[in-house]
Parts: C-alpha cells; structure tokens; sequence
C-alpha cells in the first residue's frame, strides 16, 4: 500500500525512461564531458513527480490523513448544510427547488473543487515573490507553475470533492429533468469547462501577485466567492452581478449557463440558450489568457537583494 | 581554450519605490551592476568578491537566468540563461548560501530522489553521484532527516550535493561559507577542491571570506558598486591593495614593543602584542626570529580580511 502514491509519481516519469534507454544518450561521465542532455520534463510530468512526493509524505501519517480528510470533508460540507436548512423553511429559492439548487450546488462545488485540488497551492506564490524563494524554483529544469502549484499537494483537498460529487450525484436523482443524449453529454463537458474556468482564475490570480505580492485575498475572492455565488442559482442575484460574472468575469460559464439549459430554466439577461455549448471555448480563452499573464509575470519577477 | 562563460558589458538596473510620504513615493535606479566583462574558461575556479551589496549575487543570479540583464550579453555554455532558463538549469548547479534549494519539510532524501527525476539523471550515473556526494560530505546520517532539521553546515552540505547530481558543467556558489563553522567550512572547501581538480567542473563561487578564496581559487575578481575592479591572481589582489596580515604573540611578561624585521607592532595589551607584516611574506622567518629573542608563549596568524583589502584598493593613490 505505501508503494501505490510512488506509483503516481513514477507513472509521470516512465515515459522519460523509456527515451532515455531509446535514444542512449546516458550523460558522459566528467562534467565537462556532458553536451547532450535530455528534454527537460514538461508541466504534468513535473507535476506529477512532485505531487507524488508530498501523497508519499502523506501518507506516511495515515491518520492525520484521514483526520484532516474528514475535516475538509466536513467544513466544506457547511455550505450544504446552510442550503438545507434554508431549505427546510421555504419551498424554493428564487423560483429554484431544492433539487435543482442541489444540482448547481454540486457542479460548482465539484468543479471548484477538483481545480482547488490540483492548484490550491498556487496563491502561495505572493509570498514567494516577496521573499525571494521563488529563485530555488527558477533553477530547476522545470516549469514553475508546474513546482509552485504541486508543492505541499494536499490530498485532504480531496474531501471537498468529495463532497460535491455526493451532492451532484444525489441531485441527479432527485431532479425531474427530460433527460436527452445532448444533456447528458453535457455534464461531464460542463465540470470539466467549469474546472478549466476555475484553473484559469487561480492561475491568473497567481500571476497577479508578481506584482501585488499580497493579493492571495483578492485571489480567494474570485476563487473560493466565485464558487459560493455559483451554488445559488443566478435569480437570487442582482443583474449587475449576474452581469459581471457573464461578460467581465465568465464564472456563468462554470454551471449556470450549461445547467440551466439542463433544468430547462429561462437564461437571465435574456441570453440566447445556445451558450449552453459554449464553455469549453470561454474555458480555452481562458487558460490562454491566464497563461499569457503567467509568462509575462515570471519575466516582471525581479528576485530581492540579499 | 573554451570560454565557458562569457559576460559582455553586463548591466542590471533596478528601479526600486521607496515611500516618502504618506501617498508619495519616490522612485529611484539602482545600479546593482554596472557594465561588467569577463571570461572564464572551462575547468576554472573564480572567486567573486565585494562588500555588502557589491552585485555579487546579482551577476549570479543572471548567469543562472533567474533575471534578465538590463543591457549586455551574457553566454553560458552556449546559451543565454534567462532566455533558456529550463536548457540552462540542465547544465548548472546552483548554491545559495542564504536559501536552500531542497525541499524544506521533507527529508533529505526525497530532494534528491525529485532530482534524480527532475534532471532526467541516468540511473547508474545518480547511484554513483549520490555515492560519492554522501561519503566525502558526511551526509550518509542524514538522508531521512527533514531539511528544517538539519543544521547550517549540514543543510550547506545537502545543498551542495543536490547541485552535483546531475553533472553540472558550471557550479555557482553563492556565500558558501557564510555562517558556518571551521569544520564545515574546512569540508566544503576540500569538497569542491577535490571536484575542481577530479572533475574539472568549473566553479564560480562569491564570498566574504578571504580564506576561502586563497585555500581555492588562482584567479579571483573584485567587485564594488556593480563595477570589477580587479580581475587576476590572489597575490596580485594583496600587491594591489598592500594588505597586511596580523601576527598576536602572547609573550611570558609584558615587555616592551617587540623589534622584529619586515614587521611592525600596532597593538600592546599586557603580554599580548600584534604585529602587522605583508600579507605576500611568509610568517616562518618572522616566528622563529621572535622566538628566539622573546620568551614566546603562544601565537597565531590573522588573515586580512576582505573588507580591508578592498578599502586599501580605494586609498591606493592611482585608484579612484
Ligand atoms: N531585487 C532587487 N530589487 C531592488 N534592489 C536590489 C535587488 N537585488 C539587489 N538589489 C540591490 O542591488 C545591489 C546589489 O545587490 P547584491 O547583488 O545582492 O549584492 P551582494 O550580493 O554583492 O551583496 C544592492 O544595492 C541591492 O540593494
Ligand atoms: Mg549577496
């Protein structure tokens, strides 16, 4: 059992051993010897190797693991809890039932939560700019984004996803929806648009923070606030809200929008219901966006002096 | 010759904001380095030298490609680090003396094992690397300590090996000996002797310890204000800057001002007494011809320090 998180780390590198035997180019004995090397890992293989490391760490505590599991389980379970008993009072929110308000619920919670997983760590990179530490990172033949997201991989992220994927799956029984192929097809793209979405804004945020070190709070803003404002349905806000995060900030691309075509609601703002599809393209503009920010904010970093 | 790494006129300017008021700030350049030349050939050891705030670190975190030089070039085994920063990093082991490189709250170990993965470094050739790196830098006790655990000295040690595994052509030390004790010291320096010479890795180390320098480097290069002000052997450095090195003797009974050739006394405290001689001569002459004349008790040697050295440079009346 403890050898199955080496797995995970190993399964990323397994590839860079086969070439390494294919090509035998095994480095030249004597340092000045060396001319050729290998390509150096890219961003999911440096990622998986060192998340894999910290499960290991991890796991080697197994009941703190479980402990702090549970714990992420329950804290963020709260937010549930808050929704049922709300519920428990009123028939519907905003003309929403309980079902539904569970469905939008769920896919926030488990798109937010499966990027909070691979990119939690990342708003610690402020800190890093402000102290200088990120050079360790600069040094390594590897990308940084890759390092400042996967270090201290906390599996206990997990329990957060955990719980929303037991939401979405309980609402997908309550609810009373026509289900049709498009409908269906469209949860799976839905949480993974939405897990895009949500990887775009850490990232953004992060790369942020090259110049304002101390923006992790406006980071969790628009991180963690996004996914809370998506778990309540859109009728429950005001239209200017409803507004910024459509046209300025596409959180409504995350579950609103495709959800609503699901649960056969009226779009707010009298939007047209064919950007029920549209996600895995505002997804893909975003990560590009994010990562553009990215690159420009790695070249502003300027170290400190000693 | 190869040139391994080749600096032309070098700058790194850096604007820096500084409150003056409540809302107004004022913004300033600061020349932390300031048009520097060099060349150093493949196999060499170098030591870059300066006070405080000199642009030492600087140049090297250039070199290294963590930043982008304001003007000039810089080639580094053929590249240009901070544009191939990932290509560069292969080819380059990086010590910091004031942050380490290993992963903090894991265990020695497990640094290594990610750059055994991280720098694609063939199997056997790891083996042998770690090896070796654990034996001749004690490190054998502490491969499952967590980094935060280790000591200075150890945690300079682990460092030091972590830049070596992957066969590095250039090895960067920045303060290597800064805050460490004489043994560890006296390790590290043997250490990188040892691969100078086996491995013919070249070395580019900064330090404000004079010692390190002569127990390592035949060339060494002064930097202040961003500016070289010297680049060439040791001895010429103590010629260029007339240093002088402190001889304490501590005699049976105080006595009157010790008279001794080539050396003249500064200080007197009871028995002790200092003597000051060039820093180019040698002691031996100087002690036997005070122990044959003082009833001598005990002695030692003193290095001038760098910070001397250099402010003898500047009041040096050619230098300006
Ligand atoms: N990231 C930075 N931002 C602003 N000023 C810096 C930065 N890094 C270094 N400096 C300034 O540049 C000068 C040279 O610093 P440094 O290279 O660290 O000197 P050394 O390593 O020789 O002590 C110093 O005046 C320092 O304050
Ligand atoms: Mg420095």
């Amino acid at each position: 059992m403890p050898d199955a998180p080496e797995a995970v780390g190993a399964a990323g590198v397994a590839g860079a051993t086969d070439a390494m035997d294919a090509t035998g180019v095994v480095g030249v004995a004597g340092a000045a010897g060396v001319t050729e090397r290998l390509p150096a890992p890219g961003m999911w293989a440096t990622y998986t190797m060192i998340a894999g490391m910290w499960i290991r760490s991890t796991l080697a505590y197994r009941a703190s693991f479980v402990m702090m599991l549970v714990g992420n389980f329950l804290v963020t379970a709260f937010d549930f809890v808050v929704i049922a008993l709300m519920f428990s009072q009123v028939r519907s929110l905003g003309g929403y039932s309980f079902a539904e308000v569970a469905f939008l619920y769920g896919t926030s919670t488990t798109a937010f939560g499966l990027a909070n997983a691979l990119l939690g760590s990342i708003d610690k990179l402020g800190a890093r700019v402000r102290d200088g530490t990120l050079d360790t990172l600069l040094v390594r033949p590897a990308p940084v984004l890759a390092q400042v997201a996967a270090d201290r991989f906390g599996l206990q992220r997990l329990g957060r996803l955990l719980q929303g994927g037991l939401v979405l799956g309980g609402s997908l029984l309550a609810l009373h929806v026509h289900w049709t192929v498009l409908k269906v097809l469209l949860v799976p793209v839905m949480l993974l648009s939405g897990t895009a979405i949500f990887c775009a804004v850490f990232v953004a945020g992060a790369a942020f923070q090259f110049w304002a070190q101390d923006a992790a709070e406006v980071q969790s803003a628009f991180t963690y606030g996004g996914q809370t404002l998506l778990q309540y349905p859109p009728t429950v806000f005001a239209k200017d809200m409803v507004r910024g995060v459509t046209y300025i900030f596409p959180l409504a691309f995350v579950n609103w929008l495709p959800a609503l075509y699901i649960l056969g609601r009226p779009y707010p703002l009298g939007l047209p219901s064919w950007l029920a599809f549209t996600p895995p393209l505002v997804a893909a503009l975003c990560l590009t966006l994010a990562g553009l920010a990215w690159r420009v904010g790695v070249r502003a970093y300027r170290s400190t002096g000693s | 010759m190869t040139d391994l790494i080749e600096l032309d006129g070098v700058e790194k300017v850096f604007d820096v904001r500084r409150k003056t008021g409540r809302w107004r700030r004022e913004k300033r350049q600061v020349r932390a380095v300031d048009g520097i030349s060099f060349r150093v050939p493949r196999g060499e050891m170098v030591g870059y030298i300066g006070p405080n705030g000199a642009g030492k670190s600087t140049t090297i975190k250039m070199l290294t490609g963590i930043l982008t030089p304001s003007a000039g070039r810089i080639g580094v085994a053929g590249l240009d680090p901070s544009r191939e920063r990932t290509k560069m990093a292969q080819r380059i082991g990086v010590v910091f003396g004031q942050r380490t490189t290993l992963w903090w709250d894991l265990p020695l170990y497990d640094s290594y094992r990610l750059a055994h993965r991280m720098y694609r470094i063939p199997d056997a050739r790891f083996r042998e690397n770690l090896d070796r790196c654990v034996e001749l830098l004690d490190l054998a006790s502490l491969l499952d300590v967590p980094v935060r655990q280790l000591s200075l000295g150890q945690r300079m040690r682990g460092d030091i090996a972590a830049a070596l595994l992957h066969d590095p052509d250039v090895l960067y030390l920045d303060e290597p000996t800064i805050g460490l004790d004489v043994i560890s010291k006296a390790k590290v320096r043997q250490f990188l002797r040892d691969l100078n010479a086996e491995r013919a890795t070249t070395i580019l180390l900064t330090t404000h310890d004079l010692t390190d320098i002569e127990q390592l480097c035949k060339r060494v290069m002064v930097i202040d204000h961003g500016r070289l002000m010297y680049d060439g052997a040791l001895a010429g450095l103590h010629e260029a800057g007339e240093s002088e090195r402190t001889l304490v003797v501590d005699l049976e009974r105080e006595l009157p001002p010790v008279r001794a050739e080539g050396a003249r006394v500064i200080k007197v405290e009871g028995p002790r007494q200092w003597l000051a001689f060039p820093a180019s001569a040698s002691a031996a002459p100087l002690v036997a011809q005070i122990a044959a004349e003082y009833p001598l008790v005990d002695l030692s040697v003193r290095e001038p320090d760098i910070e001397a050295v250099i402010a003898r440079m500047y009041e040096g009346p050619e230098v300006h």
